[in-house]
């Protein structure tokens, strides 16, 4: 698949970026002009991804993120948010929904809402090497959605 | 991101603007929670009109507040949420937890 565009971003796991980073992100998609309803999905999948890598990956620390995002000549999106924490034991009860390790204000939900708000979600990790969630969402053109160019 | 705070009769009326996600929720619960602990009502409404994005972190701030007015013996309502913000509110079954309030029931909380 021929790539059309694609840019990559890197900021530390600090709680304030992750308006910046989601932000970010919606910027770049927007020149594919997406439904409201589309660009709110891929927020809402990278606010998650994002806000993993900082109370999960960096729990006792500072440390790297890294946002990769590419558009395909089909126009799908991918995006691919990786740290190098701690990694996730065990990957398949971590996307169990509600499951969390922290319990407290965290719903749990994380790994859920990827999954409902993208067209497919990989998740590779390593424990003590780090994460990488890649989110696939196609955006469909106009003429699909309102039957005209 | 902020919330404004009104009281009337046993209701506690929180509205609240913006975006919600992991790291505005912290000023978000401790506003709100305060006001609970203060006037301990028996009905706290979360009027999400005015919210313009939500992740999961607005969930889990629902949640932690029907715990707290669960041992209060009172309800949570969220009202008017937007679309957007709705789906994410059926994903994750709150309702089961929380009644949402169309804008005309809600306004007459105030």
């Amino acid at each position: 698949m021929k790539l059309k565009n694609k840019f990559s971003l890197s900021f530390p796991s600090r709680s304030a970026n992750e308006s910046f980073a989601r932000g970010s992100v919606a910027a770049f998609v927007a020149q594919l002009d997406p439904t409201l309803e589309e660009i709110n999905d891929i927020k809402t999948s990278v606010s998650e991804a994002v806000t993993n890598c900082i109370v999960h990956a960096y729990k006792n620390e500072v440390g790297q993120i890294y946002i990769y995002c590419d558009i395909a000549d089909d126009n799908t999106v991918r995006i691919k948010i990786r740290d190098k924490g701690c990694g996730i034991e065990n990957i398949k009860q971590a996307m169990e929904p509600l499951f969390t390790t922290i319990g407290g204000e965290r719903a749990g939900l994380g790994f859920a809402v990827m999954q409902s708000f993208s067209d497919n979600l990989k998740v590779n990790s390593k424990p003590g090497k780090g994460t990488t969630v890649t989110i696939f969402k196609k955006i469909m053109p106009r003429y699909t959605v309102n039957g005209k160019q | 991101m902020s919330v404004t705070i009104s009281s009337k009769g046993e209701v506690l009326y929180c509205s609240i603007s913006g975006e919600i996600d992991h790291h505005t929720a912290a000023h978000l619960r401790k506003k709100i929670d305060d006001a609970t602990e203060t006037l301990m009502p028996s009905l706290l409404v979360l009027d999400f009109s005015g919210v313009t994005f939500m992740d999961s972190s607005g969930i889990g701030l629902v949640m932690g507040r029907y715990r707290n007015m669960s041992k209060l013996g009172g309800k949570v309502h969220i009202g008017n949420p937007t679309p957007t913000v709705y789906k994410l509110m059926t994903l994750s079954g709150i309702e089961r937890i929380a009644t949402i309030d169309p804008v005309e029931n809600t306004e007459s909380y105030r």
